[in-house]
């Protein structure tokens, strides 16, 4: 870890006028991600601006029937919500089913939306990576990429993003509240993260003076009928190869309206509204959801070490899909695959 | 191999930050102490309290032998940084025992030799303690996913299972 500077914010506009004034510095909340980027050199922020003490920690219904999560709200703490177990359970499960209870105890909900790739090569430092520094080139596509991504990928960046819990925030039709020096904007959260295109140094269309404020769910929750999937090396503790959020609504044996969002394959939580498409109003079957995965997997492309998760991705869904129309969603702790 | 592509930081120098003071209730003692903002907790109190029962294992949050408890909540100390911690009330694995009665976990590790080098198990005990403080655990498989932060090299984990559903049923 290099030199910096501590300070802590009193309170949100505080926070934007550190930041406008040094915008390299870095906000820091749980730190969980920044913490460990800095100690490999990865990331090294001039100044920490500690938001750690500002009011944005509670999880409210608002005037929509939707919920308001603060930005600092742990992700234990919304994991267990009453609100989000009972109304987004999709959202509790996808939570529980990444990190460890250590680390759910102190990282953030903004924060999670904001952690950085587990690609080895970002944090390799001796080695080149376009996103940690623009230019230099990208090691994974010729090197190890077991764990990469099929889908959104160039040829600057194959990295995924890491997040569980952002993948069914993806599927809910979230947003995502920012304040900045101009004022505050909502983001849906489907046009938060970015593909990596010529510049995978940006993971997020959030800009440099901004911060997140809280993250908004709309009503609709698929509460009855939702799972969250999840492969990985090991089965707890690991980030997903490929992990799928899937909620349905179900009418007369009949698709009436279907989320699906896939994690470990881009670097963005995957959804697709095709695929949903391809979803709708069609009869609950084996051969509905294989056409869906189809769909969705019509352009993943996979490189040296990765190409198995096409063929897994494909049987995910399909499983995915049948957990949520059965309304037996997946266990995060016997994790037996039913 | 040299490092041929450096991160980008800033030219200026950044100039060497005060010391910055710190307050700590560590196992029921306030402290004051003066610190670099780099100082983790867990450097905190290994290195400037001298309380070595927490355990550096990976320092990246991997591992799980740095866990303490802050304000009642399991956490990886290695991945916070003391001056983030100021005011808040620290438990770690000192701080269990009362008098010389040992703590339910101390006693039921013993019982079930739920450790072989030990280096884990500070971590392990202080991580079992907020896992039952949170009340989620009610089966085995509970208990495997809600400890999957803490290794175990030796692979004590059965043991160590049964340790936990031991104090468990005393609580």
């Amino acid at each position: 870890m290099i030199n910096f500077q501590y300070a802590r914010a009193n309170d949100v506009a505080d926070a934007v006028r550190r930041i406008t004034a040094e915008p390299a510095a870095k906000f820091i909340a749980g730190g969980t991600n920044l913490i460990d980027l800095m100690k490999e050199n990865v990331e090294r922020p001039p100044l920490l601006i500690d938001i750690t003490r500002l009011p944005l920690k509670s999880v409210e219904e608002t005037a929509a029937g939707g919920v308001r999560i603060g930005a600092l709200v742990p992700n234990s703490d919304l994991a267990y919500h009453p609100l989000i177990e009972q109304r987004y359970p999709m959202l509790a499960s996808a939570i529980l089913a990444g990190a460890s209870a250590q680390l759910r105890n102190v990282a953030s909900t903004g924060g999670n939306l904001l952690q950085r790739t587990r690609c080895y090569y970002f944090y390799d430092t001796a080695t080149p990576c376009n996103k940690r520094d623009p230019g230099s080139g990208c090691s994974a596509i010729t090197g190890l990429n077991r764990t990469h991504a099929i889908l959104g990928t160039s040829d600057a960046c194959i990295a995924t993003h890491p997040s569980d819990m952002c993948v069914a925030l993806a599927a809910l039709d979230a947003s995502v509240h920012v304040a900045g020096p101009t004022g505050a904007r909502a983001i849906a959260f489907t046009d938060f993260h970015r593909l990596p295109e010529n510049t995978p140094q940006r993971d997020t269309n959030l800009e440099p003076s901004e911060i997140i404020t809280a993250v908004e769910l709309p009503a609709r929750g698929f509460a009855a009928n939702y799972t969250y999937l999840k492969f990985r090396d090991r089965l707890s503790y690991a980030f997903a190869l490929v992990s799928v959020a899937a909620g349905l609504e179900l009418k007369d044996g009949k698709i009436a309206e279907t989320r699906l969002a896939l994690g470990g394959v881009a670097h963005k939580p995957w959804r697709d509204r095709s695929a949903e498409a391809a979803l709708r109003g069609q009869p609950v079957n084996q051969t509905t959801f294989t056409r869906a995965a189809d769909v969705l997997l019509r352009d993943a492309k996979g490189f040296e070490h990765n190409a198995f998760k096409i063929d897994l991705a494909r049987s995910a869904i399909v499983r995915a899909l049948t957990q949520a129309a059965a309304g037996t969603p997946q266990s995060q702790s016997n994790k037996k695959i039913r | 191999m040299a490092q041929t592509n450096s991160p980008q930081r800033s030219k200026a120098p950044i100039a060497a930050p005060d010391k910055i003071p710190v307050a700590l209730t560590v196992n029921g003692v306030e402290r004051q102490l003066e610190l670099a903002p780099w100082t983790t907790l867990l450097d905190a109190l290994r290195d400037h309290l001298d309380l070595t029962g927490t355990k550096k294992g990976c320092d990246h949050g991997q591992c799980g032998a740095c866990t303490v408890l802050v304000d009642g909540r399991r956490i990886n100390s290695c991945l916070t940084l003391a001056v983030m911690q100021d005011r808040a009330a620290v438990t770690t694995i000192e701080g269990l025992a009362t008098d010389d009665v040992l703590h339910a976990l101390q006693q039921a590790f013993i019982d079930h030799d739920a450790f072989q080098c030990g280096y884990c198990t500070p971590g392990q005990i202080c991580s079992a303690a907020g896992l039952i403080a949170e009340g989620r655990a009610k089966t085995a498989d509970d208990i495997r996913e809600l400890m999957s932060g803490n290794i175990c090299r030796c692979g004590a984990y059965p043991n160590i299972v049964a340790a936990i559903q031991q104090a468990m049923g005393q609580s």
